[in-house]
């Protein structure tokens, strides 16, 4: 497995090998999929919406829908404008959503289409909406196509009345619809009134019921990205990936905003359950604090199985942040935290946790890859590895225990149902953890020593 | 209303008149009427098709093994052709296998901006410096055509540095109208640059190439090893477990078996004009279709021996399959289908279904050519449109040094009466009458086929096998076989039919619907009266 790896690391400054990230596009797919009755829509050649289908379908276990404008040699070099004002056209037709969000590739940017004045070219039906984001590819990664869609609907479609609906607004970060759920729970209890967005809960985890339902129940509706407009306050979840869209309401709607990390592990759920409190001006409910005493008596009964071991944990920027923040709440070193997305910020977080917690030897890396990763990790081991499936060959050539998080996890099951965010998720999350190394124990060790109670 | 005119009743005028003459409802399916293929899909339509990248890197190109392939791009598309398609391969004697990597120059704004030649051949000299490949090939995504860049330079100057093969594929995404481009391209640039560059001469009888044969779930293995026991040499394999190091001596093989006509049959064709070898169309999929492949090869070689060889395996591989396939089919039969791939399989599965009692009743492709349809014997009279114009017609001529008929003119001309020699019925032939057959396939009228059709099983891939099941109705991905396999040879036959089975009867299916919807939960009166 990955043999051909070598242990000898040379700075590379053209080849990715073994990305941890993909395109824009991709993420602009998911978020406008936590949009009630959106259809989003790729400006590009058909391969793009293909992968990108394929992707979400997998790592789900969902339908994904989305539709493409099918660029060919031709639409290359004449322009996209027909191809995508046919592609409306069609899609109102025989799939009658209530909005398409149209995000634009690396083709379609390249060659400059300019979508403002196609979308304003184009017969759009009575009562039908259609916004558009600018998502090159070669730019960013699928995180910043995830909060660029987030601030085209905002764009087109959050309006301050002057009057506010005393609403907050949560933007969840590129997170499962299982922690959409988790985070939309402790707002409830909370008493909070707010609006998710996007919501991809009860859309990317829809139930089977014998009926196909191209737009299930969930997702933020159109009336409630309007009232984003008229929110009291925003809290933008993990800074890497919701500030940029809090920024536009702010600009736009003058909404105010706080940021504040993914609420996962102990600190960031605090943060999270104070802001809602604040907010609401309610008491934290004892649902919550009893979840939050369960949580800590748990990570002081299991300590002795993960304190002082080390983690490398890789994916998307905020939710590794998260994590990392956590294994050191449980008392663990994060020897290694990288991200693919391209953003300094992630560094500098990083190092913040470490300095927080006094750990050394510990690095952090913006734009890295799982090559790079594994020749770290060949050169000082790692206890644990934390990250999304396509680490699992790193786990499997160096025989590392291997917790699965984040995105994308195509090679297992129920993952996107349950949460990693919130006094729950870090219950989960203690759970995989201690499980994969309790599990090597028992694996690895002489019959002997093979102990009943652990 | 016929079951065509239903599909297609809810389309507007201008979708209706694109998409009617891609529906055909078989009426008499030995005197197929002619379909509609590889012409642009619609734009909005939500069609299965990839690009022309996925075609040339994901599906020809991505399995070879010993190549440090680069996708020369932004980064989505080298990464969603990472370990995604289930081409497996084991490493060769060179120890290399980069099917576990993906290579990309993960170009950014500056490099289409400036141009991305600098920071390509930055990654071919990074390539060559870690993992010392023997070949390097090159795949430009859609902005690598936009911007000029010249790979096929690049690959030059990657030769005469490195004294390395370098190949470069100019796939961009948007050029032709489906996966199917990519295939002819990459068919195209293997056989002008890599196919007769070796000189390992075979060392048995008979020996052989697999054409269109990707390995996925290891099909390509069970395929050998149901050739090997007979006494094969397997030369090369395009290209699933292939390698760079065999595929340059392809031209020294006997004979060529073309399992995926779609995306190979150029190379085929083209090999049989510039090395004299003849190719049969087999197929490996299906257990009657198997002894069918494996005793037209034989009736080709016209051997005694190997001829009592072949029956021999085919007389123990059926044997030791007997009871399980008997079992299986006493489960599925009767059972009907609805078969949805790329360009090949719909056709290859049908085979297969059959020998399970399993009948088909609605098939098509995502990116197939009328004559995958109709048969090889209507390519004459396919028009070419101006998007199959942009891809390149390679025209080759007789290799002085290699070229040689194994079968006289007349031998030639007497067996092709008896086998699939260079023909290639299509897949229309095979179905039954009341059929339908549908090309590039949509979303919309998968829903609707399932509707009408109402199939115990939907064979297709990931991007509708969600919306299928969904609708109640076990869908197996033909892509990827929903991660088991092999379903090809003696073997694979019965993992299919395992498979197929489980997914038909798996108790969940008996939950779908709470108690509390058919039978009332609560008693009692209205007004709580007595």
């Amino acid at each position: 497995m990955l043999d051909l790896t070598p242990k000898e690391i040379i700075e590379r400054k053209g080849l990715r090998i073994n990305p941890c990230k993909t395109c824009q596009p991709v993420g602009a797919v998911y978020a406008a999929l936590g949009v009630h009755k959106c259809m989003p829509h790729s400006h590009g050649s058909q391969g793009c919406v293909s992968f990108h289908r394929m992707f979400l379908s997998r790592h789900f276990k969902e339908p994904a829908i989305a539709s493409t404008s099918s660029f060919t040699e031709g639409t290359s070099v004449f322009g996209g404008g027909s191809n995508v004002k046919t592609a409306v056209k069609n899609v109102f037709d025989i799939y009658n959503p209530d909005i398409i969000a149209i995000h634009t590739t690396c083709l379609s940017e390249t060659i400059g289409d300019d979508l403002n004045t196609y979308i304003q070219q184009m017969e759009i039906p009575e009562g039908k909406i259609v916004v558009h984001s600018n998502t090159p590819s070669y730019a960013g990664s699928h995180i910043s196509g995830y909060f660029n869609m987030m601030s085209g609907f905002i764009k087109y479609l959050a309006k301050n009345t002057g009057e506010d609906n005393g609403k907050i607004g949560i933007f969840p970060g590129f997170t499962n619809p299982g922690d959409m759920r988790e985070m939309k729970k402790i707002a409830k209890l909370l008493g909070a009134d707010f609006t998710m967005f996007p919501d991809t809960s009860g859309v990317m985890d829809a139930p089977m019921t014998g009926n196909y339902e191209m737009y299930p129940k969930g997702g933020t509706t159109i009336p409630e990205i309007i009232g984003l407009g008229d929110c009291k306050k925003v809290l933008a979840l993990g800074e890497l990936t919701s500030m940029e869209p809090a920024m536009e309401l702010k600009r736009k709607c003058e909404v105010d905003f706080d940021c504040l990390p993914l609420p996962i592990g102990i600190e960031a759920t605090d943060a999270y359950v104070t802001a809602l409190s604040h907010f609401a001006k309610t008491e934290v409910p004892y649902a919550l604090e009893e979840e939050r005493g369960q949580l800590v008596d748990i990570m002081l009964d299991s300590h002795a199985y993960y304190d002082k071991k080390t983690v490398a944990i890789y994916g998307d920027p905020d939710t590794v942040l998260g994590i990392t923040s956590f294994v050191l709440e449980m008392g663990m070193i994060p020897k290694y935290v990288l991200t693919g997305t391209p953003n300094e910020k992630f560094t500098k977080k990083a190092n913040a946790l470490f300095e927080k917690f006094g750990v050394t030897d510990c690095k952090a890396k913006a734009s890295g890859d799982l090559f790079e990763l594994h020749q770290w990790i060949k050169n000082e081991p790692v206890d644990l590895l934390i990250g999304s499936s396509y680490g699992k060959q790193i786990a499997k050539a160096e025989d590392i225990p291997f917790v699965r998080a984040g995105f994308p996890v195509l090679d297992r099951y129920v993952h996107s149902y349950m949460p990693i965010v919130g006094y729950k998720g870090a219950i989960r999350l203690v759970e995989l953890i201690s499980n994969a190394l309790m599990d090597r124990q028992d694996r690895d060790c002489a019959d002997e020593d093979m102990e009943l109670v652990m | 209303m016929d079951k065509r005119t239903k599909i297609l009743d809810n389309y507007s005028a201008r979708v209706f008149k694109n998409r009617k003459d891609h529906i055909v409802e078989l009426e008499d399916a030995a005197d197929p009427q002619s379909i509609a293929a590889n012409s642009r899909a619609i734009p909005g339509v939500m069609t299965n098709r990839g690009c022309c990248y996925a075609g040339c890197k994901g599906v020809v190109l991505g399995p070879l093994k010993d190549v440090v392939t680069i996708t020369h791009g932004p980064i989505g598309c080298g990464f969603y052709t990472w370990g995604t398609r289930r081409n497996k391969a084991k490493a060769g004697d060179d120890g290399k296998n980069f099917i576990e990597y993906s290579f990309s120059t993960d170009m950014q704004e500056p490099d289409i901006v400036f141009g991305g030649e600098k920071k390509l051949k930055q990654a071919i000299t990074e390539a060559v410096e870690i993992f010392k490949p023997a070949c390097i090939m090159i795949c430009s995504t859609c902005p690598v055509g936009l911007i000029g860049d010249d790979i096929h330079a690049v690959a030059t100057w990657t030769e005469e540095t490195y004294k390395i093969k370098c190949v470069a594929y100019s796939c961009e995404g948007y050029k032709g109208v489906s996966q199917s481009a990519g295939h002819h391209i990459a068919n195209n640039s293997l056989m002008k640059y890599v196919i007769g560059t070796g000189d390992k001469a075979p060392t048995q009888k008979f020996s052989v190439n697999i054409l269109g044969e990707y390995n996925i779930g290891g099909d390509g293995w069970e395929t050998s090893r149901i050739l090997k026991r007979i006494g094969y040499e397997v030369i090369s394999v395009f290209t699933g477990d292939g390698s760079y190091e065999e595929i340059k001596n392809a031209h020294t093989a006997n004979l060529n078996l073309v399992q995926c006509h779609r995306s190979i049959n150029y190379i085929a064709e083209m090999m049989k004009t510039k090395y004299g070898i003849d190719w049969i169309k087999v197929n490996f999929i299906g257990v009657d279709e198997t002894v069918r492949s494996l005793r037209e090869m034989a009736a080709y070689f016209d051997d005694a021996d190997l001829t009592a060889r072949t029956e021999a395996v085919i007389a123990d591989e059926l044997a030791n399959i007997a009871d399980d396939m008997a079992y299986y089919k006493s489960k599925l039969q009767g059972k009907k289908a609805g078969l949805f791939c790329g360009g090949s399989r719909s056709h290859h599965y049908q085979n297969l279904l059959a020998d399970l009692g399993v009948e088909t009743v609605v098939a098509g492709y995502e990116f197939a050519h009328r004559d995958d349809y109709e048969g090889r014997e209507v390519i004459p009279t396919i028009k070419t449109d101006a998007d199959s114009k942009n891809i390149e017609e390679m025209t080759v001529t007789p290799d002085e040094k290699h070229f040689r008929l194994l079968l006289s003119k007349e031998k030639f001309e007497q067996l092709a009466k008896a086998i699939d020699l260079e023909a290639y019925a299509g897949m229309i032939k095979d179905m039954g009458n009341g059929t339908v057959v549908v090309d590039d396939f949509n979303h919309y009228e998968t829903e609707q086929l399932i509707e009408l059709f109402k199939p115990d099983v939907f064979y297709s891939g990931v991007k509708d096998k969600y919306v299928i099941q969904k609708i109640g109705v076990v869908s197996r991905q033909l892509h990827s076989y929903d991660y088991s396999g092999p379903y090809a040879g003696f073997k694979g036959a019965v993992n299919f039919a395992r498979d197929t089975t489980m997914g038909v009867s798996t108790p969940a299916w008996n939950y779908v619907t709470p108690p509390w919807r058919t039978v009332p939960t609560l008693e009692g009166k209205i007004g709580g009266e007595e």
